[in-house]
């Protein structure tokens, strides 16, 4: 399928190497947003993950990277390649979710499709530094069309939907309880949960009941708030160590089941 | 229930911490590694963050259904 029309993304542009030519240097110029920000723990950070994964790039991945290094024709070769890839990706992605785009045709799909690896390679190339061989070249570069098409996915999932910010519509949980004993201990939790809730930060009680009692997508989240998944989360996490620490003051679940 | 709206009670990562090791735990599991116990904070923030678990989910699928071409 031909690639729409109404896009100007970058690879649109790929068979016009004098133009890509100039934006891939411009993109390798800007300075990425580091993505790293703080581990949810009072422990050592990241510890036996991120130390321990320092790999270095295989000869596969050696040559994607000098490649997109390399200036010239070659370089928008291998960006055209490259973004063939996300292309693939992004499409699978889109395909996973389209369960989420009941009224969208298929060009419209695959103009998210197009948009998803567009945006993934100007991140890539924009983060080539970054990097570190810890996989081959291509799972790492297909994790950026990934979550670009699941994230756009989500987001037109939800454009012109009300977002519920507040912990009026609860999950039927203490209905899967299997015995009325059971069902008792459901509804006590239950109900200890929402006095908790109540005694959250504004903030958190807003990100909580969002996220976790009404499935509203993270990223949709951070959208309407004008703010980061990655600070969302954060709002999230605080508020669910909070409800674990009360739940559990209240001598409520078992051992050390909310520590 | 409860145990999933309150979250993992394990440290974890932050969404883009797990974004930065998505590839290469995804790579270990495709190689048929114990991730998961190799590292323990991905696996707990893969249980309390949907999102982060979809992509997850969809670059191991991705991985196991294309694994040629995307060499």
């Amino acid at each position: 399928m031909p690639p729409p029309l109404a896009l100007m993304g970058v690879v649109r542009l790929v068979a016009q190497s004098d133009v890509l030519s100039a934006i891939v240097p411009a993109v390798l110029a800007l300075a990425g947003e580091p993505r790293l920000a703080g581990t949810m723990t009072t422990d050592s950070p990241g510890t036996g993950v991120a130390a321990g994964l320092a790999g270095s790039p295989d000869t596969v991945s050696q040559a994607w990277l000098a490649r997109l290094r390399c200036p010239g024709a070659e370089r928008d070769a291998a960006a055209a390649e490259l973004h063939g890839v996300l292309l693939r990706a992004a499409r699978f992605e889109i395909r996973r979710r389209q369960a989420a785009f009941p009224n969208l045709t298929g060009a419209d799909l695959d103009d998210l499709a197009w948009q998803s690896a567009d945006d993934a390679l100007m991140s890539i190339l924009r983060r080539l530094g970054d990097f570190r061989g810890n996989s081959r070249f291509t799972t790492w570069a297909c994790k950026f069309a990934i979550v670009e098409a699941g994230a756009k996915v989500r987001r037109h999932a939800w454009r012109g939907r009300e977002i519920p910010l507040t912990p009026a519509f609860w999950p039927v949980l203490a209905d899967q309880a299997p015995g009325p004993h059971q069902h008792a201990e459901a509804r006590d939790l239950l109900e200890a949960l929402r006095e908790e809730i109540e005694r959250l930060t504004p903030r958190q009680r807003q990100v909580f009941a969002a996220i976790a009692l009404n499935d509203v997508p993270i990223d949709v989240l951070a959208d309407r708030l004008n703010t980061t998944r990655g600070a969302l989360y954060k709002a999230l996490y605080d508020a669910r160590r909070n409800l674990k620490a009360a739940l559990a003051a209240r001598g409520l679940g078992s051992a050390g089941e909310w520590r | 229930m409860v145990e999933d709206l309150v979250g993992p009670t394990d440290p974890e990562l932050s969404c883009d911490e797990c974004f930065e090791l998505l590839d290469a735990y995804v790579e270990l599991e495709l190689a048929g590694a114990d991730a998961a116990a190799e590292m323990p904070l991905m696996r707990a923030h893969l249980r309390g963050c949907s999102a982060c678990r979809d992509d997850h989910g969809s670059l191991l699928a991705l991985l196991r259904a294309d694994p040629q071409a995307l060499t």
